[in-house]
């Protein structure tokens, strides 16, 4: 288990980055932080003949809040977004979210960038930008664009990024604050740190009469790229949630999804245990929306 | 072969080589400068037997290239004891609950432990082995793993 | 009394693999050394055409490609014949078969598992060796593969070792009472088919043999992280035409084994051989991958079993019928079968029982025995059946275990058929029922059921499942163990057993301290070296206290004489001596001692010591100990879960254990293996399973298909003890090394069904994965609904 030979090139800017992209495009492999990568290489099921390490790019490298949104740098790395206070307290689905990824000695290591380009939909900061209507700001030597995740995610590992382009920035818009707004992360693994079975994410609004006002829903792991549950969302708006709604969401979200089985769980079992899972995160952020309003009264 | 120089600290000095850039910082500190003491236990990032220190944080040897570490700072098992070749507190823990059987895994162990102690003077039982979930260790069933953090950190067993 | 023996003292192993200063194979390093890749198959069944190296061959830093061809001078490796000898009375109650079966180093003809060693690379290093194997190209053409075992068994089905008449390796047939009377006699009747899947020990160091030709000695010197130094000698010699004592086999420090590092690989028969032919050390260290893929596999069994009982919960016969998936060769014959076949009733009487077994071989790894080996599967079965009786006849299991067991006034209790040695199993010592009572305080199983049905209010669905074992430890035939002074007085023992983690420098110090009367810091204990003693066995089977602490005692004990024999010489008195911490005296006159300096200097040859009349120099003792046969430990394991119903998922939340285990040599240790073991059982009972597909392909062939246990799913455990001595040896010593890994399934399975309850399920089919438990609760909940709308 080594990696097959590669000529390393080290850019210690965005644009040397692109300017080597665009060369090298055909045969190519962007490196950051390795944590998917490297198993890759080590088993040879990649062999590429340049290996970009980007991970000396600084101006890659922060967090910082922008006009409505939390700004990531692609190269901050999980560790760094997991202690930040300003995300603990504009963006807390993400601090949630983001202790489910692997383990500390990967989330000290791994970057955000590189863990939405890998574009693996059981993995947790896809499906918590999915939830959030973030956006991924991408480069590449002409020009600089903004995708939505349902743009970006294509399928299983494949994003709609391009050889010639890098991922710059992940863009987590301010969740609301204050009373009556609640989130939750729901996730289950055959083992603590593993990829999940399933994923939930759910953020909640409520009115001062308890009626639901606002619903962010979307699942991950059960499908080709991480899915918004738009028909769940509609259908809470305006309602106090009942087992009834929560079952009849449930079967919905089931409906919804296109799971593929594995050693770990078949499709059948993955699409009836992301309605449950959701379910869960539903009443999650609800109960937290409610402890919210009794913080602030 | 193109080979890259490199320069970094380990267990604090300086050292600077040529390397192959496939080289793994596993390999880079077993072959070139014989710290075997970091071991080799799975090479795809989920075992930890691989885990050290760098720039003090715990990370897995065996998904870093060698390369990467340019300029690093790593500390590795070896660093541990004092001079006179007294365990350390983490150690003398080790020793004391009995939290080693074969001892392959064990140097990752305390690699984890050295940040996640310095981290967490006062942890719960869960924080202890949340900390530890990334090493996988065979033998022990990690019980007195998580004694003896509980032993170094102060903490009635 | 013992002074050191009974204590939990620090073990000598940790410093140096604290401070990474531990030396295991990976970490040598030779003058001119190369390293070693295997270009492996990916076939589970295929003729192999033809292999062209020429490419590979090309590439700087590669210094020779071998295949079957080049190395048609070793034999292959056969099943182990010391473990496939039978003694004749065995061979006459079991009427058993084994079929002669083999596998060469480097596959000749076809390759019959996904892994198999087909050519090999040696290069300047890894990297380089592992460039090369890419390029080797092999042309296969595809066989049927065999992966189902009862397919594997028809009559007509494609043959994995081409020289037999059929797929079945191995069989037998063990039978007591009058199983079939019993049936016609009972009041209920049930048939189960209880699985145990295929798993891998998986050690956190890999395999990985080192190899150098000692020119100047003639000795092949050989490294391997191996459990049987002996076993790898008398192999190599055997397949590469040597003297056994020319060549010289070191386990140094090895990092877990549990079973599969026991026997031979090829590997460590072709690297050997290779390192003399290219006349340079050769390095291989198996990666990850391989070992998923290519070290031997355990377990495997399913069994097919039917059983009577009576209303009042006595269960009057088990007749079982089971098969091992053996893979394409079974080299351990009917270790793990007749293991399984005479450990089954355990703790139970059961007087009529019969057992047929059949070892079929597939296209996958082969299996090999691994912690517990045939046991944690009857277990299983035992258990599951004292569940299913107990649901049956709507009492708690506990009532069940209680009315079949063995008492205390039974001891020693004869279960009417031959251990594998061909004693009469015999259980030695111990009091189950007692075991059972102490467990059940231990969890406080009254307060628990209450909880329960708190809990259950609240919608939380927690039970508790109970397993028993009783354990054949500390299996011969034999193992040595000699003992040096020196003239400083320091002692080194030597032993032939070779430790995996086990603390046998820590233990056997101890027990030699008792011994001679000296403290286990001037004692040295020196192991996993075959020129430290000329005969030695290994550690596997929970035998290694027993078998090399016997051992070391017996020699400690006859130095001991010869030491008070020189030291009554020295000191001129005949009355009778004591030794304490290395001093020796006269009870009536302590001030006036010698110390074993004294007597290490005494026993110098000819002039320089100063011995009795006619006493030979020096202080060297050797004493062989053979056990008359196994000695019986036991244990109740008692698993507390919480089951989320919805989603499938289980919590293990408690784990109780009471064992006995004889002696207790170090109680830290003992505790450590027990806990150690019990974390493999939890593996094996809710994440672990080897799979593959119809074509034989390998899908679990990393550390993110194959679930091992991590901190966040291994409860620590409860503990409590007992003590029956075994009559068997002086100490009184049982085997502690695999009980852990064996009750675990089932106690897990059995709290499943009873959080559960009263909703019907059967968890007869490991490991219970939340899909898996999830697809039982539907089906249970679709027929319970069935019966109400009836």
């Amino acid at each position: 288990m080594k990696p097959s030979k590669f000529k390393y090139l080290k850019p210690s800017s965005v644009n040397e980055a692109l300017t080597y992209l665009e060369e090298y495009a055909d045969d190519c492999k962007i490196i950051s932080g390795g944590q998917s990568l490297i198993p890759v290489l080590n088993m040879r099921l990649s062999t590429p003949e340049f290996l970009i390490d980007v991970s000396g790019i600084k101006e890659l490298n922060y967090i910082r809040e922008e006009d409505g949104y939390i700004a990531i740098g692609a190269l901050t790395r999980h560790v760094e977004v997991e202690n930040s206070l300003l995300i603990k307290e504009k963006c807390p689905l993400l601090i949630d979210a983001i202790k489910w990824v692997g383990h500390k000695q990967i989330r000290n290591r791994g970057t955000i960038g590189g863990s939405i380009a890998h574009g693996d939909p059981s993995a947790e900061l896809p499906c918590v930008l999915t939830t959030l209507r973030g956006e991924i700001v991408i480069a590449s030597v002409d020009e600089e664009e903004v995708v939505g995740p349902e743009d970006f995610f294509l399928t299983y590992l494949l994003t709609s990024l391009q050889t010639n382009q890098l991922v710059k920035e992940i863009r987590f818009p301010i969740m609301t604050q204050g009373e009556r707004v609640g989130h939750s992360f729901v996730e289950v693994a055959r083992r603590h740190g593993d990829f999940g079975l399933a994923i939930a994410a759910a953020v909640i609004e409520l009115d001062n009469q308890g009626l639901i006002q606002k619903a962010q829903l979307a699942v991950g792991g059960v499908n080709p790229v991480p899915l918004i549950i738009e028909e769940a969302e509609e259908l809470l708006i305006g309602k106090k949630v009942t087992e009834a709604l929560l079952k009849e969401i449930a079967e919905l979200t089931s409906e919804c999804v296109d799971p593929e089985g594995d050693l770990h769980g078949s499709a059948d079992y993955r699409r009836e245990l992301i309605g449950t899972l959701l379910k869960r995160a539903i009443e999650e952020a609800i109960a937290r929306a409610w402890e919210g309003e009794e913080k602030v009264g | 072969m193109d080979k890259v120089n490199i320069s970094l600290n380990v267990n604090g000095e300086k050292v600077e080589r040529d390397i192959e850039p496939r080289l793994l910082l596993t390999d880079f500190l077993r072959e070139e400068l014989f710290l075997t003491g970091t071991h080799v236990g799975c090479e795809h990032g989920v075992c930890g037997a691989c885990t050290i220190l760098l720039n003090g944080e715990a990370v897995r040897g065996c998904l870093m290239l060698a390369v990467q570490a340019d300029g690093a700072t790593i500390e590795t098992v070896e660093s541990l004891a004092g001079e006179d070749g007294q365990l350390n507190p983490l150690q003398q823990a080790f020793t004391d609950c009995h939290s080693l059987q074969c001892g392959f895994c064990t140097p990752g162990f305390l690699m984890t432990l050295t940040q996640f102690t310095k981290e967490n003077p006062n942890p719960t039982e869960e924080e202890i082995r949340e900390a530890i979930s990334g090493n996988l260790c065979r033998c022990t069933g990690y019980a007195n793993i998580v004694k003896a953090v509980k032993q170094v950190t102060h903490q009635t067993v | 009394m013992h002074k050191y023996i009974g204590k939990s003292m620090h073990r000598k192993e940790d410093y140096r693999l604290l401070t990474g200063t531990g030396m295991f194979v990976g970490d040598i390093s030779l003058t001119n050394m190369a390293e070693a890749v295997f270009v492996r198959s990916p076939h589970a069944h295929a003729k192999i055409v033809d292999i062209n190296i020429e490419a590979a061959k090309a590439i700087e830093g590669v210094y020779g490609i071998f295949t079957a061809k080049d190395i048609e001078d070793i034999k292959p490796l056969t099943q182990f014949e010391s473990h496939c000898f039978l003694p004749p009375n065995l061979v006459e109650a079991i009427s058993p078969t084994i079929n002669f079966n083999y596998e060469d180093i480097l596959a000749k003809k076809k390759v019959t598992y996904v892994g198999q060693s087909v050519a090999i690379v040696v290069a300047k290093n890894r990297y380089i060796a592992e460039d090369a194997a890419d390029l080797v190209e092999v042309t296969y053409e595809p066989l049927q593969p065999l992966v189902d075992p009862y397919e594997a068994r028809k009559k007509g089905a494609p043959l994995i070792q081409e020289h037999l008449e059929n797929n079945i390796q191995s069989h037998f047939h063990v039978t007591t009472g009058n199983v079939e009377q019993a049936f016609a006699e009972a009041d209920y009747i049930m048939n189960e088919k209880i699985r145990t899947p295929r798993l891998g020990s998986n050690p956190l160091e890999t395999r990985g043999v080192v190899a150098k030709f000692d020119t100047r000695n003639q000795e092949l010197r050989v490294w391997s992280s191996s459990q049987m130094p002996y076993e790898i000698r008398s192999t190599l010699a055997h397949c590469l035409s040597l003297p056994d004592l020319s060549i010289r086999v070191t386990a140094p420090d090895v990092g877990g084994g549990f079973g599969p590092k026991g026997g031979v690989h090829p590997e460590e028969i072709v690297i050997p051989y290779l390192a003399k032919k290219l006349q340079r050390p050769i390095k291989w260290v198996e990666d990850r991958m391989e070992h998923l893929t290519s070290a031997r596999q355990s377990r495997d069994q399913i069994h097919d079993v039917k059983v009577s009982f009576k209303q009042d919960g006595t269960i009057t016969a088990i007749k079982d019928f089971f098969v091992i998936d053996s893979g394409a060769v079974n080299f351990f014959a009917l270790t793990c079968a007749y293991n399984s076949a005479y450990h089954l009733r355990g703790a139970y009487k059961i007087p009529n029982y019969d057992s047929e077994c059949e070892v079929i071989l597939t296209n996958k790894t082969p299996n090999v025995p691994f912690r517990g080996a045939g046991r944690p599967e009857v277990v299983f079965v035992m258990d599951r059946i004292i569940d299913i009786v107990a649901r049956k006849l709507k009492v708690d299991p506990i009532e069940i275990m209680k009315k079949n067991m063995i008492q205390a006034e039974d001891m020693p209790y004869d279960q009417g058929i031959l251990v594998k040695d061909g004693h009469q199993l015999i259980y030695d010592s111990g009091d189950y029922p007692d075991a059972l009572r102490k467990a059940v305080d231990l969890v406080d199983y009254d307060a628990f059921r209450k909880e329960q049905e708190e809990k259950k209010k609240e919608g939380k669905l927690v039970g508790i499942g109970i397993s028993s074992y009783v354990e054949g430890t500390g299996a011969g035939p034999y193992e040595g163990a000699h003992i040096s002074i020196d003239p400083s007085g320091h002692v080194t023992a030597y032993l032939g057993c070779t430790p995996q983690g086990q603390g046998h420098e820590t233990v056997f110090s101890q027990i030699a301290a008792d011994g001679l009367g000296v403290n286990p810091q001037n004692i040295t204990v020196r192991v996993g070296e075959t020129t430290v003693l000329p005969m030695g066995q290994g550690t596997y089977a929970s035998r290694s206290a027993v078998n090399a602490g016997s051992a070391i005692y017996e020699a400690a004990l006859k130095m001991r004489e010869k030491v008070l024999k020189i030291a009554a010489h020295l000191l001129k008195t005949d009355e009778d001596l004591v030794i304490d911490e290395g001093k020796i005296y006269a009870e009536t006159s302590p001030e006036k001692f010698v110390t074993y300096q004294d007597v290490g200097r005494a026993a110098l040859p000819a002039k320089l010591g100063n011995l009795p009349e006619g006493m030979e120099a020096s202080l060297e003792v050797t004493h062989y100990f053979a056990p008359p046969t196994v000695t019986f430990a036991a244990s109740i394991h008692m698993a507390q879960v919480e089951v989320d119903k919805e989603t499938g998922f289980v919590d293990l939340q408690k784990y109780s254990v009471v064992h006995d285990c004889g002696t207790v040599i170090n109680p830290m240790i003992v505790d450590g293996q027990v806990q150690g073991g019990i974390a493999q059982g939890i593996g094996s009972a809710l994440y672990e399973e080897i799979v593959y597909d119809q074509t034989g392909q390998l899908l679990t062939g990393t550390y993110m298909d194959y679930l091992l246990p991590t901190s966040m799913e291994v409860p620590t455990v409860a503990k409590a003890h007992q003590e029956f001595k075994s009559t068997r040896n002086r100490l009184g010593i049982k085997g502690v090394g695999e009980g852990g890994a064996i009750a675990p399934p089932a106690a897990i399975a059995n709290a499943i069904v009873d959080a559960l309850h009263p909703l019907e399920i059967k968890t007869n089919d490991l490991p219970i994965s939340p899909n898996k438990l999830r697809t039982w609760i539907k089906e249970a909940e679709a027929s319970f609904q069935a019966l109400q709308t009836n």
